[in-house]
């Protein structure tokens, strides 16, 4: 297996999905700034998906570009966290995702930016810069729902019901994750789940909200053994322009 | 095969629905000056920002190289955001601004490292952005001003704006919604 190929799929599969997932609030945002927002998110995210697919693609050394590896590879070829692709509910539950996420990312891509890989370095620290503005954001939005009136509290914690047994997949190493660490590419994710935990548990209790007590976490994402049926209609939708009318361009 | 006659004739269509870019202007001809990195500098300093035509891309800071060997010019640019839809029309309009210039090597290149940032945009694309109503980017994270009636009391509206680099604030004081550009 090529470890690298791997790990680059992981970070642009997230990236990608993600970024789907909260394009799909363009014009449905609850108000015009969060729409914007929401939007704007979206945007970044599939902008780091580009930087983080092309140098996959190089990597793979078998000709695809980012665009053959987004558009044209099929559910289980993905390498995304479950957390990222099941679907939107309500506003409330996008912005909890976002910041679980978020609070992974920030650290993480601290912690890439010291990658011996210079080109890992250099995509997670233009990341890197962007995804503090999207911590901020959305740890602000968590407390103000959570901490907001007893409906939006109720649907806060509902959400974080839902979402809490997906959050743990991110530091369930594996060979891939060993294999990094070895060539000095990137840090084990376990490494940093006590900075997420704190960084969490802080807003959580800001916001009211309770945090689940199981640390059940399902798991099949980041290494495409077993991913959520929502996957594969995700695609069917982000993917069908390329389905339909192979090497379409814009 | 309807789909495929229809991809294909897509294809090779030659006048596009609608336009992204401008059109590119006829060259003059080869440039027939003393063609030097400074000249293209200063040729660039005409190019303004696609979304905040106040600015140029050389005060934006997003250009950060340029190298002419004979009558071939590189030229480097960083992107801002890294989802920004802007970056493709700035490379088609350094292009067309060039080629207009009579430079017909040009080739332009995307670097992402060190990553872009609000420090590169020059005192005269500052002062020009406060003047056109969007207030600079500050090391504290938000505006000092309006920038319409000067007031400090100012409060954020919205951390995203209308485009990546931007965020929305409003004035206290003369009600004014404005745009920020964020520090990055």
């Amino acid at each position: 297996m090529n470890h690298l190929f791997e790990f680059l799929l992981r970070q642009g599969d997230n990236a990608l999905v993600l970024g789907h997932r909260m394009s799909e609030w363009c014009g449905h945002g609850p108000a015009l700034e969060e729409d914007i927002a929401l939007a704007n998110t979206a945007l970044d995210l599939i902008g780091q998906t580009r930087l983080w697919l092309e140098l996959a693609g190089d990597v793979e050394g078998k000709g695809r570009d980012a665009d053959a590896l987004a558009y044209l590879r099929d559910a289980y070829d993905f390498r995304n966290l479950l957390l990222l692709e099941v679907p939107n509910k309500d506003f409330g539950h996008s912005i909890l995702r976002q910041f679980l996420f978020d609070a992974f990312q920030v650290p993480w891509l601290t912690e890439l930016s010291q990658s011996d890989d210079e080109r890992v370095a250099q995509i997670a620290a233009k990341s890197h810069k962007e995804a503090l503005y999207h911590l901020d954001r959305s740890a602000e939005t968590v407390i103000a729902l959570g901490d907001g009136t007893q409906q939006s509290n109720q649907r806060m914690q509902i959400a974080l019901d839902y979402l809490w047994p997906y959050s743990g997949e991110a530091f369930a190493d594996d060979e891939t994750d060993v294999a990094m660490q070895e060539q000095g590419i990137a840090p084990l994710p376990s490494d940093i789940k006590e900075i997420w935990h704190d960084r969490v548990n802080a807003v959580l209790e800001k916001a009211q909200l309770q945090q689940p007590a199981s640390d059940f976490a399902h798991k099949g994402g980041r290494n495409g053994a077993c991913h959520t049926e929502h996957l594969g209609h995700m695609l069917a939708t982000m993917q069908i322009l390329q389905r339909s009318y192979p090497d379409a361009v814009w | 095969m309807l789909c495929g006659d229809m991809s294909h004739s897509k294809v090779t269509q030659e006048a596009p629905v609608f336009q992204l870019f401008a059109s590119r202007p006829r060259s003059r001809g080869p440039f027939s000056g003393v063609l030097n990195e400074a000249i293209v500098w200063q040729w660039l300093e005409d190019v303004p920002d696609p979304e905040i035509p106040v600015i140029s891309v050389v005060d934006l800071g997003v250009v950060r190289e340029v190298t002419v060997d004979g009558i071939a010019v590189e030229i480097t640019i960083t992107p801002t955001y890294s989802g920004c839809p802007a970056m493709a029309v700035i490379s088609k309009d350094i292009e067309s601004a060039l080629y207009a210039k009579g430079i017909d090597e040009l080739s332009i290149k995307t670097q992402i490292s060190p990553p872009w940032t609000t420090e590169w945009l020059s005192e005269k694309g500052r002062s020009r952005l406060e003047r056109y109503g969007i207030a600079p980017p500050q090391p504290t994270g938000g505006p000092t001003h309006c920038p319409y009636c000067k007031s400090t009391e100012v409060e954020k509206v919205s951390q995203f704006g209308s485009t990546p680099c931007k965020a929305q604030w409003r004035c206290s004081d003369c009600l004014e919604p404005f745009e920020y550009f964020k520090c990055i």
